[in-house]
């Protein structure tokens, strides 16, 4: 019993422990004055890696989620006659709910996964340690323009996730059921709430971006150098993360639509 | 992959990004009549409200031309009082004639506000505008008729002429009432 | 010897004093001294797992001693604030086990990176500058291929052109020799050996391959048991009278350093016997 105590105890220090050392991290990342001329290419660099190279999945599992959100509402929506209300039904569920944490969950698994095994290779192949023997802080140099261009990736994808999965739903919606294309835009238009709806889901996917690239970039920077060490770390982020956003959802949507 | 090649994909997946925006904004939701400044504000004062609720469209024969911005209750008279927003082109266009009713779409629909409007006439339009009046003489003849001069609505006035929302129960309650007595 | 000691000393460039450093319970070092000459060759040995990289990360001041000092040209590392530590960084150079060499980039922007990092030289000047340094470790022909194109030997002849980019007067070599075929071997020996007397750099040579290192160091210390057991010139070490020293200079499989991890009697644990 002692010992599962003490056990219990040990496991609670190592996550103080743990979020102490990436809160450090971060902050050894991102309290310093940027440098514009060295640091735009390698956030370009890095956007590019994080954000255009995730457009591919964020568009094609936008298209299909919004058709399938289309195909099932008009199944429900059709019994009562209120076909018309597919397009809000639509509009609200992806960009209140589905469009940030959707965009957040396969963003840590194309993303955030990729800069953990990155990372913890540089670690794995003493390139930190270099880069710190070559009096460069490997926090500036490797993880803040990581960070930074998650942060403004995510939003953007999530953006385009929406967008995409509304003319998706179009597509099945009014294309192939019928759905009059005035009601579709119309009805949607008069319920959806630029405030309420759109900048709160972006505001969401703002913070679901900083929770996904923090967990990645620590794992990475905090793993023990070796194979295994670097598997573990990649599988703890798409879980972590994974977990952490849904946590965090239910907050913020507690907090922005409950009134 | 040289540094040209990707300054242009992350530039493509920028301004996808700014474009999807634009879209959500424009076209999904209706960032025209709301927040920005082209609106003014009229109040109605009602009986009863019904289900009507903040953001329910302002209607002329079904067009919307306005939203319900807030509801409180008159601190005196213990009256609901609605406080909407209306775009501002129909600035000092009805006159204070004009009644309003709380109208329901469909049986189980949302409420809204419809309002039928009067015109007010074009002296009263350029006194609420703050412009010279130009005499007319058709104006003058219409405001004889009434006795007093025709004021049109602006920024901030009220419709005194409302129309409550109907409550089933109150219905009912009457059209028994009725037959008890008859 | 007093004296000459004295001199050594006004003339070393690092300086290790009384550290002791534990990793968890396990120590390290015990109260270990000695001291770097400017501009020689310095050799560092030991058997394997004595923490003879933790060293060099100690110098580096990537770690930091449980106690004791370590000073870099009079500067103490453990205790410099952490821009006098970054400043002291780019008098220093490190070539690791590895290599590490940044994946993502050639040979050229590897070697270009510190450069481009630390001055505002333009990019013809860093040209310039690259190519003397390729030229250098005889890898000119190789500046547009990527680390993963490179061998091993090729690979840390690249990372040694980059450690000596931005001229620094001390370069750490972490297992220069390790899992390199006899030519590669020879060729790190004799551009370690030549840089050491053009640039007119100290080196730091952490090992284990004895008759490399001895070939050419100036100066061996030797390291086991927490502390250093002997240092001198090649020929001094070559006579010395302790029996560890022998055994690990000549490599005999048993002796003060034992061949056997410590254990229960041979006997006990084939018969079962619990200990």
């Amino acid at each position: 019993m002692l010992d599962l105590f003490q056990k219990l105890g040990h496991k609670t220090l190592g996550r103080f422990a743990a979020l102490g050392r990436s809160t450090y991290m971060l902050f050894g990342a991102l309290v310093n004055v940027p440098n514009f001329k060295k640091g735009t290419p390698l956030l370009i660099r890095q956007l590019y890696m994080v954000g255009s190279q995730s457009l591919l999945i964020i568009m094609v599992s936008g298209l299909f989620i919004g058709m399938v959100l289309a195909l099932q509402g008009y199944t429900v929506l059709v019994g009562y006659g209120a076909e018309d209300s597919l397009g809000p039904l639509v509009a609200l569920s992806l960009l209140r709910e589905l469009g940030p944490v959707v965009t957040a969950l396969l963003f840590a698994g194309r993303a955030g996964s990729a800069l953990t095994a990155e990372i913890g290779l540089m670690k794995a192949t003493e390139q930190l340690s270099s880069l710190e023997m070559m009096a460069i802080d490997p926090l500036k140099r490797i993880i803040a323009p990581r960070f930074w261009a998650g942060f403004i990736s995510m939003p953007l994808l999530a953006v385009i996730f929406s967008a995409v999965a509304i003319i998706g739903a179009h597509l099945v919606g009014v294309d192939w059921l019928g759905v009059d294309t005035g009601s579709f835009w119309s009805i949607m238009q008069s319920q959806v709430s630029f405030q309420q709806d759109i900048l709160n889901g972006i505001i969401k996917s703002f913070v679901f971006a900083i929770v996904v690239t923090w967990i990645a970039l620590y794992k990475g920077y905090d793993c023990v150098p070796t194979s295994e060490g670097i598997s573990k770390a990649t599988t703890e982020t798409v879980v972590h993360s994974s977990l952490a956003v849904l946590g965090f959802d239910f907050i913020l949507t507690a907090v922005m639509f409950t009134s | 992959m040289n540094s040209r090649k990707l300054e242009i994909l992350v530039g493509f997946f920028v301004a996808l990004g700014i474009l999807a925006f634009a879209m959500l904004a424009l076209k999904v939701a209706n960032s025209g009549i709301s927040g920005s400044g082209e609106t003014y504000t009229l109040n109605a004062k009602f009986e009863n409200i019904g289900s009507l609720k903040a953001r329910a469209p302002v209607k002329v024969g079904g067009v919307v031309i306005g939203r319900v911005e807030s509801i409180y209750v008159h601190p005196q008279e213990f009256l609901p009082v609605v406080n909407m927003t209306i775009d501002a082109q129909y600035l000092c266009r009805f006159s204070d004639t004009s009644s309003i009713s709380i109208l329901t779409s469909g049986i189980l629909g949302e409420q809204y506000l419809g309002i039928h409007p009067v015109i007010s006439p074009n002296s009263a339009e350029q006194r609420c505008l703050g412009q010279v009046v130009t005499e007319n003489k058709q104006d003058e003849a219409i405001d004889d008729l009434f006795g007093v001069d025709s004021k049109a609505l602006g920024d901030g006035d009220s419709i005194t002429d409302t129309k409550s929302a109907i409550v089933l129960e109150e219905l009912i309650g009457q059209f028994l009432f009725n037959q008890g007595s008859e | 010897m007093n004296i000459v000691m004295e001199s050594d000393l006004s003339q070393s460039i690092v300086e290790v004093k009384d550290v002791s450093f534990s990793r968890g319970d396990r120590s390290i070092y015990k109260n270990m001294s000695f001291s770097v000459p400017k501009g020689k060759i310095t050799a560092i040995m030991g058997p394997s797992g004595i923490g003879k990289t933790t060293m060099l990360r100690l110098i580096g001041g990537q770690l930091k001693p449980d106690s004791g000092d370590i000073l870099f040209e009079g500067g103490s590392i453990p205790n410099m604030s952490r821009k006098e530590l970054y400043e002291a960084r780019t008098k220093m150079s490190m070539l690791f086990q590895s290599g590490a060499l940044f994946t993502d980039m050639s040979v050229f922007d590897n070697i270009a990176f510190p450069i481009r990092e630390h001055t505002e030289l333009s990019e013809d000047l860093i040209r310039l500058v690259v190519l003397m340094k390729l030229q250098a470790v005889g890898l000119r022909g190789a500046k547009d291929l990527m680390p993963s194109e490179l061998s091993g030997g090729m690979a840390r002849r690249a990372a040694l052109a980059r450690a000596i980019a931005l001229d620094p007067e001390l370069i750490m070599y972490d297992e220069p020799f390790a899992g390199q075929d006899p030519i590669s071997m020879g060729v790190l020996v004799k551009l370690i050996k030549s840089l050491n007397e053009v640039l007119g750099l100290s080196s730091l040579i952490v090992t284990h391959d004895v008759n490399e290192v001895m070939s050419i160091a100036d100066h061996v210390i030797i390291i086991a048991d927490q502390g250093v057991i002997g240092c001198g010139t090649p020929d001094e070490m070559r006579n010395h009278e302790s029996p560890l020293v022998q055994q690990f200079l000549k490599g005999l499989s048993d002796g003060p350093v034992p061949f056997h991890f410590p254990a229960q009697t041979y006997a006990d644990e084939l018969l079962g016997e619990k200990a």
